[in-house]
């Protein structure tokens, strides 16, 4: 199903077409509205008029999201503040806050973004959907919430946490679109089992998980647990928030809203830009966002593009799944390793559950990995060699896919923490002072 | 004519152990018989309690790992020698013993002892036949 179809299958030649209009345009916009890219593209030399095909967007400078915060707080807006009708902001895990604001045709954009990949999915205005994202300045719960009214569905804006309320009122109200962080989706499911409740009871179908990264091995024992079928979307509040990209309902990528977002991959070392189907970060150039528009944004986030036309019939760009943030790679013992690998090695392993924490430690210069798995399998309690056998398992295919050796621990279960929102699975104290 | 055997898995971490007996102590269920063992991070408790079926649905609603399996349990003539028949003649008849323990409870005449073998079947014929008293779920409500 589509929300904008005329759009959303546009020829590949007539997507380009409008990008490159539309890019003239911003760069127009951001030199004349903001100081800061004023100052950056003159230094660099770049107007509207030097952009005579997409490819010379080469030219313009990267932008960070330290650059947002160094023009803390309003500083990037290219509009007074009396034409924001929103603000958002990001956690500030690292000192303050980025801010970000929308102009009313802002809003209406960004809702288009999320209508147009809740639909890809099956979502109609039949649907019934529980939204368990944290309201706030957050982007997530607000970008789904409008999306999803968009198109008509009834919108519970219930926010995150109260987990057993939330179980009820999936029930009692006949949810049946589920929008979380797939974290939250899966601790849902074990407390409304818990209280007695069935997937037959329920009348949930779709899962909309966003906000944090997610295998699909994990994706497909939370839709096990929980008897829906998932889709991921991606964004962040640096672009818009959510709706960015979506995934369709063959689940081979996510879509990008390519009249909005021009995507491109680069080198995150050397910063050169990476063809067609190879792997790096992926950087964003905002189209039509007249707040705070954002000129080659870093994300710090690894994936690869497709152009292909999906068999969705979806024309726009495709991302692969996000396979983790720059940001989040761990580097242990020179050897670099992504969570999601040790998560895809975890969710292919019968007798525990889908919760685990890493643990890292330094002793002697030397990084040492513990991973805790929950035992679930009450079975393997019959003798020690089945658990030894369930660890030593773990602790091989730890090996072969990360290429160093972890520690495995086994934990009682529910010992590892849930989360309601984005799951903070790694524990590094390798910098603190060794004992 | 097995009895029911506890198994609890209990992490190697301050607490384990008092969260289970306050659990079967809530449950009002009392332990007749115990082994604990140990790795560097779990442990494995086993118990035989005067009521399997209550203790192992408390403490699954404490979040434990619980499994119930079947043992053989054997009274013995507390006097030197009679453990040493028994096992004699379960060695004698390829009955391999995987682990074994006492019971704590304490009677005049009795010692009793837990047998986790892989035929319990073929082990109490064996032990019937020959005479060894075996302890019942009912005798070990009413130890």
């Amino acid at each position: 199903m589509f929300f904008q179809k005329d759009i959303e299958t546009l020829p590949r030649k007539k997507i380009e077409e409008i990008q490159l209009e539309r890019l003239k345009y911003i760069v127009d916009y951001c030199i004349k509205n903001v100081p800061f890219y004023a100052k950056r593209l003159g230094e660099a030399g770049v107007t509207a008029e030097k952009i005579k095909s997409l490819s010379d967007i080469q030219y313009i400078p990267y932008t960070n999201k330290s650059d947002i915060r160094d023009n803390y707080p309003y500083g990037l807006f290219a509009q007074p503040l009396k034409n924001i009708v929103r603000i958002h902001a990001s956690s500030g895990t690292t000192g303050k806050p980025t801010v970000v604001g929308y102009t009313k045709n802002d809003i209406n954009n960004w809702s288009d973004c999320v209508a147009r990949l809740c639909m890809a999915v099956g979502v109609t205005d039949e649907d019934v959907a529980q939204i368990s994202f944290g309201y706030g300045l957050f982007t997530g719960a607000l970008g789904l919430h409008y999306g999803l009214e968009k198109i008509g569905c009834s919108v519970i804006p219930i926010s995150s946490g109260n987990t057993e309320k939330q179980a009820m009122i999936l029930k009692d109200f006949g949810a049946s679109v589920l929008v979380s962080t797939p974290s939250y989706a899966m601790y849902m499911s074990e407390v409304a089992h818990e209280m007695g409740i069935t997937n037959d009871e329920l009348n949930l179908r779709i899962g909309l998980f966003g906000s944090e990264g997610c295998t699909n091995e994990l994706r497909d024992k939370i839709e096990k647990g929980f008897g829906l079928f998932s889709t991921d979307n991606y964004g962040m509040s640096e672009l818009m928030g959510p709706g960015v990209s979506g995934e369709c309902q063959y689940r081979c990528g996510l879509h990008f809203a390519e009249d909005h977002f021009l995507p491109e991959i680069i080198d995150s070392t050397t910063g050169e830009r990476k063809g067609e189907g190879e792997f790096g970060e992926l950087v964003i150039t905002t189209l039509t966002k007249e707040g705070i528009p954002m000129l080659r944004y870093r994300t710090k986030d690894i994936t690869k593009l497709t152009y292909d036309a999906c068999k969705c019939g979806r024309t726009h760009a495709r991302m692969d799944k996000v396979s983790g943030r720059s940001d989040d790679m761990l580097k242990i013992r020179g050897v670099n390793v992504f969570p999601s690998q040790i998560e895809s090695v975890m969710a292919n392993i019968e007798g525990i559950s889908p919760h685990y924490e890493l643990v890292l430690t330094r002793k002697n210069y030397t990084d040492y990995l513990e991973v805790r798995i929950e035992l679930t399998d009450a079975e393997l309690l019959v003798d020690y060699g089945k658990l030894d056998a369930l660890r030593q398992l773990a602790v091989n295919k730890l090996k072969t896919v990360l290429g160093i050796s972890a520690k495995v621990v086994l934990v009682a279960p529910k010992s590892i923490k849930r989360y309601e929102g984005k799951a903070k699975r790694i524990v590094d104290l390798r910098n603190q002072s060794e004992n | 004519m097995a009895i029911k055997q506890l198994s609890i898995f209990v992490e190697n971490k301050k607490g384990s152990l008092v969260e289970i007996y306050e659990t079967l102590s809530h449950a009002q269920v009392d332990i007749r018989a115990m082994s604990i063992a140990d790795t560097q991070d779990f442990g494995i408790l086993r118990l035989i309690v005067s009521d399997a079926e209550k203790a192992a649905e408390a403490l699954k609603q404490a979040h434990c790992i619980v499994s119930v399996t079947d043992v053989i349990g054997v009274a013995i003539n507390d006097q030197a020698g009679s453990l040493a028949k028994v096992v004699r003649l379960l060695t004698d008849n390829d009955v391999n013993i995987e682990y074994m323990y006492a019971f704590i409870t304490v009677s005049k005449q009795y010692a009793y002892v837990v047998f986790r073998v892989a035929d319990n079947d073929a082990a109490t014929a064996l032990l019937e036949t020959n005479g060894v008293k075996l302890v019942t779920e009912d005798d070990i409500r009413n130890l």
